[in-house]
């Protein structure tokens, strides 16, 4: 459940990179997989967009998660569960000379949760076009419900509000930077999860309450990006990423991937991508009693942690002959290994040892993307 | 309130600069590569938002994800 907790929102459709241009005509039709940790997630997703007049686009999406989980809270703590997560969207561009006005709206829904997010975007291009500028502001609103427990109902509201810059740097290097904050009020922790506190008239030497998390939650996010044309026709991108919040967590990301197209239809693509966070400043593995403090939390995501990410794609790109209403098709095939290691998150499957001295945990989860592209 | 004032200027600085006229000095005709689609920072939009999904639901940082982003409401 824990995983499914943190999710609102999925295809809340980007702003676009290049304002003055509408993205494509074009359907995607793909089938995810996530498998690690004891958890698997799979299901498809569908994304359609379609111009009208070059200057309007709408586009529509659907998406499933079909959850199967036995994770280590699960396990420790509760029972193994399934469930299933739908989302749906809707969106709509306006083009206006060199100005892209945006607008996005979509639902997800699970037998305990339900969040509603609304997106308006501006984007414009400006200096010769060489400079594209976004603004936008994200609001969501969620109804957080237990199962088994009529009387528990709470809210969530999340505002957005973000900026981002691409700029043209040479005739083969492009640059980008964004920032976004995010605040967040309402009930923030999972209504599942518990903490631990050492109990010396328990079997295991120590025991369960609930967790208590802050109503409020302020992040802030700094990315530059940069992406260069090579000479022999292949990309390379830098990506990296600062956060902070007012959690006191603290996180650094850095990705670097390379393209390079294969003959004339495939497309080759591989990369590494870095992950490091400290913990959230009320978060302990093991409370040394009861109520120990105002606010618990015993969630890996705020637990110190890496992860690292090696990753590949391929892609067939052809001419459908039997679809002929069809200009471009695509096969994609995507495989990313992560590796999760925490640092002060202790593997409770581990017992007849002292509290607090169990291994640190760790795992490793494979997601597979593979999906169907038409240009249309 | 800090973020809405952090808006409004960057709506203010977005507005200024729509007024003026700078040389590009990488002209149109000389975007060949940057126009090449393996050149999109986000080429598959329905594969990189799954992506920042995973991550975003399984690490404490989010956002700031740029053309592949937009708003991600995660809990």
């Amino acid at each position: 459940m824990q995983l499914i907790r943190r999710i609102a929102l999925l295809l809340l459709l980007p702003v676009s990179a290049v304002a003055g241009v509408l993205p494509d005509d074009r359907a995607d039709l793909m089938y995810h997989y996530y498998d690690g940790g004891g958890v698997t997630i799979d299901g498809p997703s569908l994304l359609v967009r379609k111009k009208f007049a070059e200057k309007y686009a709408v586009n529509a999406s659907y998406y499933v998660d079909m959850v199967s989980s036995a994770s280590i809270d699960v396990i420790t703590t509760a029972s193994p569960y399934k469930e299933e997560r739908t989302q749906y969207g809707v969106g709509f561009e306006y083009l206006r000379g060199k100005v892209t006005y945006t607008a996005n709206f979509s639902n997800s829904s699970e037998n305990d949760y339900n969040a509603d997010t609304a997106s308006l975007a501006i984007s414009q291009d400006m200096f010769g076009d060489l400079t594209t500028v976004s603004l936008y502001f994200t609001r969501g609103w969620d109804d957080v419900t237990r199962r088994g427990d009529a009387t528990f109902a709470d809210k969530v509201d999340r505002r957005i509000y973000g900026i981002d810059v691409s700029q043209i740097a040479t005739k083969s290097l492009i640059l980008g930077l964004s920032f976004e904050t995010i605040t967040e009020e309402g009930f923030l922790n999972n209504p599942y999860r518990q903490v631990r506190f050492l109990d010396p008239d328990a079997a295991l030497g120590y025991s369960y309450e609930a967790e208590r998390y802050p109503r409020t939650r302020t992040g802030n996010a700094l990315a530059i990006r940069g992406r260069w044309y090579l000479p022999y026709r292949a990309a390379i991108e830098g990506d990296y990423r600062f956060y902070t919040d007012t959690w006191d967590i603290l996180g650094h990301t850095a990705e670097v991937s390379y393209t390079q197209p294969v003959f004339d239809q495939w497309t080759f693509d591989v990369h590494a991508r870095f992950y490091t966070q400290n913990s959230a400043e009320f978060y302990s593995d093991l409370y040394p009693r009861e109520n120990f403090q105002n606010f618990l939390a015993r969630d890996k995501e705020l637990a110190s942690m890496t992860s690292t990410t090696l990753g590949f794609g391929l892609a067939y790109e052809f001419k459908p002959g039997h679809m002929d209403f069809l200009d471009k098709a695509a096969l994609n095939l995507r495989y990313d290994r992560i590796h999760f290691d925490y640092g002060d998150f202790r593997d409770l499957r581990v017992t007849g040892v002292p509290p607090g001295t169990e291994p640190l945990y760790n795992f490793d989860a494979d997601v597979i993307r593979f999906f169907f592209s038409g240009w249309f | 309130m800090k973020p809405v004032r952090l808006a409004l200027a960057a709506l203010a600085l977005l507005a200024a600069c729509g007024c003026s006229h700078v040389e590009p000095w990488v002209k149109p005709y000389e975007r060949e590569n940057l126009a090449d689609p393996i050149m999109a920072w986000d080429r598959d939009p329905v594969s990189s938002s799954y992506m920042l999904h995973v991550y975003e639901s399984r690490e404490g940082a989010r956002g700031a994800a740029g053309a592949a982003g937009g708003g991600c409401g995660c809990n």
